[in-house]
């Protein structure tokens, strides 16, 4: 129910927006994004930003699989 | 089996399998069909090896290729993944009231391009023309007559320690494709339609013990896998970390919901060789322009008896089953 | 590939047989592509819970689809997923339904469905709308869009589903074995953290909220381990690169602008109060039930289905009498068997390695 793919935002349309990957466009709509930027990372599913990446706590959640790889060495 | 035919029949997996076991070898029941590789090895003063292949791809035009570069490269792979020297192409087109002349004469280069670069002679054909409606712009049949010059390639070859190698990136094709029919623009992901007869020589010249060759088109990687353990008792295990998938392939599939192991190949072949000359074979591919990104992907093992089997990134384990039908799009 | 198992280190000797349970599709898939079950402990078991929005849509709901698919004149736009769940006579799916000439469009967004509504004023076009929380709010502003737009030829069958009425009928249900869940990551993209604290505060289960990357998961079981060897049950938050305490408010406030909460049968456990959302009636000329005056029971047939034991726990798939005979992958009965890494079809696939 979840499938959803990290898509930065390269251009805003009012609602219409397309979001980027791996050089791939794709067509999304930031209807449930407030105040959406260029350049900010958004969470898309069935065409739909649902959420904001928080690239900070992207950051803490790399660490925190980071330090167990440590531990685990 | 049903009494319609609906579009899983065409996947490549096993609806498409039952129907050639259970309507069409039994029909036409001989050696050369029953063996079912990719085209038949046929008796004569000089060995022939003969092949059809129908394109039926939407769109015509994608990147990298287009249905006419795919239905010379198709039938010329499917000969020389049996050994065979691929000579002379048939070419039958069905083509749809309506289409434009430019696009048929675009298609007809393509061909003559690519028959061109496989070094194949176009010697006898067809030409039809049906109804608007009634053909999806234009349907292509190649079928292609080669001399065999690598014998014993079969299945029934393959053994425990085998290596399986792949000549380089795997879902390309099927990527390009659905992209292109899902209006997802820019992004460098192009089809590697190409033909694969010299890329055969290059290994053979190695000196590489080969099983067996196939092309990894309908169905993908993990679907030719597993026609190649059917019935044999083996196994074969994958690494995960040793497949080569491009970033943007995956991200492609990701944002469709496909898996790339699943996705058509019209470029690639996988080679079995025998363990103790995978090295040889490797480099060999590596030296090709066609097989830069050659890589040993797995080996014939007794880790999954009977299944195609993969050692996940995480040191786990997943089964990699045959395409049951055609991949759908997913949002769960 | 990393020299030691991400588990290792993870004491559960005092744990006993651990069994937990991750309730969303997009988990249940992602856990067998990583192969995480091959990894875990010894004696902890993770479970695919009902967490499929196309496998627990029961087949009455998609007999009254089909019958739909075939009348003049409409247009069935559908996600990929729903294109082969069965209906209750064998072999009976929307796909089977296309090849006999039914118009069926696979779309990606319910905005595409929109669209083609547009791009076709002659026909009436209906979009399946499945999935939960995380699907809601979009089919909730195709449907604004459409109503403002003045789309008329454009209507949904809303099969949405809430998660946490499901969730709680399962903890409640009796021989419920589980001892603590995976939460799906992007359902509490929108429903925020606290949308899954009723899981610990009122069943004294952990409950982590978790992404989908391996990395992801292995972290959100580790959590969960850690927390039942404490005896301290809680809800954390693994994913918190993308899910806030309180979740996301345009699409919470778009989703109850447009739907409402009613009682829905969900395949394999029944009859749900709360457990579906309905189109509110402001919306109704955009919703397929009344436009085609479509009755979907109310009531359960008799089913031999035992999915509901399956998903609680409180039966092995190999102990259905119907599974790998009856109910195989190629002609599922329920929903464990339809998901094609649900517990059956993950038991069907994986027997003997």
């Amino acid at each position: 129910m979840c499938l959803a793919v990290p898509l930065k935002i390269v251009e805003i349309d009012g609602v219409n927006a397309v979001g980027e990957i791996e050089g791939l466009r794709r067509k999304m709509r930031l209807d449930f994004i407030k105040e959406p930027k260029i350049g900010e990372y958004v969470v898309v599913h069935a065409g739909f930003a649902i959420e904001r990446l928080s690239i900070e706590e992207a950051r803490l959640n790399i660490a925190e699989w980071e330090a167990l790889e440590n531990a685990l060495r | 089996m049903d009494e319609i035919i609906t579009l899983d029949y065409g996947s490549g997996g096993k609806k498409t399998a039952s129907l050639i076991d259970k309507l069409i070898v039994p029909a036409f029941c001989n050696p050369a069909l029953s063996a079912l590789g990719d085209g038949a090895v046929l008796a004569g003063s000089a060995r022939l090896v003969f092949s059809t292949d129908s394109f039926v791809v939407n769109p015509l035009f994608f990147p990298g290729g287009d249905i006419g570069k795919l239905s010379v490269c198709g039938t010329v792979n499917d000969i020389a993944m049996c050994g065979g020297d691929p000579k002379y192409l048939s070419l039958a087109l069905i083509i749809e009231e309506g289409v434009p002349m430019n696009v048929l004469s675009l298609v007809i280069a393509s061909i003559k391009a690519a028959a061109e670069a496989a070094g194949v002679v176009i010697v006898t054909g067809d030409t039809k023309v049906v109804e608007r409606g009634k053909a999806d712009g234009i349907y292509i049949n190649t079928s292609g007559v080669g001399f065999l010059k690598y014998p014993g390639l079969a299945p029934e070859m393959i053994q425990d320690g085998d290596a399986v190698l792949i000549s380089g990136t795997i879902g390309d094709h099927g990527a390009a494709v659905m992209l292109a029919r899902n209006g997802i623009s820019d992004g460098e992901i192009t089809s590697d339609c190409a033909p694969l007869n010299t890329l055969v020589d290059a290994l053979f010249e190695s000196g590489a013990a080969v099983r067996i060759l196939r092309d990894p088109t309908r169905g993908g990687v993990a679907t030719t896998l597993n026609e190649f353990i059917e019935g044999a008792g083996r196994g074969i295990e994958l690494e995960e970390t040793a497949l080569p998938i491009r970033a943007d392939v995956q991200a492609a599939c990701d944002i469709l919901g496909f898996d790339p192991l699943y996705c058509a190949n019209e470029g690639k072949l996988i080679a079995i060789v025998s363990g103790e000359t995978a090295q040889a074979a490797l480099s060999a591919l590596r030296k090709h322009p066609l097989g830069g990104n050659a890589a040993v992907i797995g080996r014939v093992s007794g880790r999954y008896p009977g299944r195609v089997g993969m050692n996940t990134a995480f040191g786990g384990g997943r089964v990699l089953q045959k395409l049951a039908g055609a991949q759908l799009p997913r949002i769960c | 590939m990393p020299c030691v198992n991400p588990f290792a280190g993870i004491n559960t000797a005092q744990l006993g047989a651990v069994r937990l349970m991750e309730v969303c599709g997009t988990h249940t898939m992602a856990i067998a592509r990583a192969g995480i079950k091959r990894i875990l402990p010894k004696d902890v078991t993770l479970i695919s819970g009902p967490g499929c929005p196309v496998c627990v849509t029961p087949p009455e709901v998609i007999d009254t689809i089909l019958a739909l698919s075939s009348k003049k004149g409409v247009t069935i736009a559908t996600y990929g997923d729903m294109l082969r769940v069965p209906g209750s006579r064998r072999g009976d799916n929307l796909a089977r339904r296309r090849a006999l000439g039914a118009s069926v469009e696979t779309v990606f967004s319910a905005m595409d469905a929109v669209d083609y509504a547009k791009s076709f004023p002659g026909r009436e076009v209906v979009f399946l709308g499945i999935g939960f929380e995380t699907t809601a709010p979009g089919t909730a502003a195709a449907i604004l869009s459409a109503h403002d737009e003045g789309v008329r030829n454009f209507s949904v069958i809303s099969v949405l589903k809430l998660v946490e009425p499901a969730l709680r009928a399962l903890a409640q249900s009796e021989g419920f074995n589980v001892q603590g869940f995976l939460c799906p990551g992007h359902v509490a993209s929108v429903i925020g953290e606290e949308g899954f604290a009723f899981l610990p505060r009122d069943y004294g289960l952990p409950a982590v909220i978790s992404g989908f990357e391996p990395q992801d998961i292995i972290l959100s079981i580790r959590r969960l381990l850690a927390m039942l060897e404490t005896g301290r049950p809680g809800l954390e938050n693994q994913y918190s690169r993308a899910v806030s305490r309180d979740g996301n408010p345009l699409a919470l406030a778009m989703l109850h602008q447009v739907f409402e909460p009613r009682r829905d049968i969900w395949r394999g456990l029944g009859a749900i109060d709360g457990g579906g959302l309905a189109i509110r009636p402001e919306y109704s000329a955009a919703d397929a039930e009344k436009k085609f005056y479509l009755e979907i029971s109310e009531v359960t047939a008799e089913t031999p289905c035992r999915c509901g034991q399956v998903i609680t726990g409180r039966m092995q798939p190999a102990d259905c009498p119907l599974f790998g005979e009856t109910c195989v992958p190629e002609d599922p009965v329920g929903p464990c068997m339809v998901s094609s890494e649900g517990a059956c079809a993950a038991a069907y696939k994986y027997q003997g390695i």
